[in-house]
């Protein structure tokens, strides 16, 4: 089981109680299809995604980028059984999605440069080895059902 | 990997004409983060007496690292020539595990995301990215 510190409880609960899910989500999804865009071979069907304008301004993306931060919500609320928590989801990536886990790891990076950018100076060294730790083993809970 | 586009040399070299100016300062934040988030890198600044963000040490170090990123930009156009003698000391005498290069590439973004939000693009990070990494390889050349 993971353990958490009450620096780090407290630090996941305050990033997410503080940012724009509507912001922050749209700016990690794309961010992560225009700086590693052979992720982009899961979302076939989300129209133009051509150049990095197109993928900012791709309302599909700002969608789904806003669903995947409130998967993390689950995350956030069960800090201690993420696994438990994630199992389904990770059945779905795993045989439906058919998303390779190598990817989560692309998408948690973008995520943490896009919140650094939103919190500036405030994104400590402390928070951010917080935040990386949880986005760590929300990962690693995805990844978990792969077979 | 792929190698640097004309249009990824052209963003690195503009992004970085408006931010060298504050490298120094880039430097030790992105080391300070780097012994914070990834406590394993310590064993390399065993010899430090202080490696707490902002300590003389660790602010000296990050604009000596940076010094290395400013070479690499001006030698984007052969890198693996232009970082040879730093290749070569990364490779025999400090022996650093390449690993950790990505590592440190990551806490550099993180910072440049901190300190210039508006300007760090997902286009300027990609360019960024791919410099980073092709700098580490060019770092990497010498090892074996």
């Amino acid at each position: 089981m993971v353990e958490w510190t009450d620096f780090e409880r407290a630090t996941i609960m305050d990033i997410f109680s503080k940012i724009d899910y509507d912001v922050v989500g749209p700016r990690a999804l794309s961010r992560c299809l225009v700086v590693y865009p052979w992720t982009q071979r899961y979302f076939g069907n989300f129209g133009n995604l051509y150049n990095a304008a197109a993928i900012i301004a791709n309302p599909l993306v700002a969608k789904h980028g806003t669903t995947i931060l409130h998967g993390m919500d689950r995350a956030m609320k069960n800090m201690d059984n993420i696994k438990e928590t994630y199992a389904e989801l990770s059945v779905l990536h795993s045989e439906k999605l058919h998303v390779d886990p190598d990817n989560f790891k692309l998408l948690s990076d973008c995520l943490t440069i896009v919140v650094a950018a939103q919190w500036g100076k405030e994104f400590t060294g402390e928070v951010q080895a917080a935040f990386q730790k949880f986005l760590a083993v929300v990962v690693s809970s995805l990844g978990r059902q792969y077979h | 990997m792929t190698s640097l586009s004309a249009k990824d040399k052209a963003t690195v070299q503009a992004f970085w004409s408006k931010v060298s100016g504050k490298a120094g300062d880039i430097g030790a934040d992105a080391l300070s983060r780097m012994l914070v988030v990834y406590p394993q890198t310590k064993i390399y600044f065993s010899h430090w007496k202080d490696l707490s963000p902002g300590s003389a040490q660790v602010k000296k170090h990050g604009a000596t690292v940076m010094g290395g990123v400013a070479l690499a930009v001006s030698k984007i156009d052969d890198m693996t020539a232009g970082l040879l003698n730093l290749s070569e000391l990364h490779a025999f005498t400090l022996r650093v595990d390449p690993a950790n290069f990505k590592i440190i590439a990551h806490n550099i973004l993180v910072v440049l995301a901190i300190m210039f939000p508006a300007d760090f693009t997902p286009e300027v990070h990609v360019s960024m990215d791919k410099f980073l990494a092709s700098l580490a390889r060019a770092l990497s050349e010498k090892y074996r």
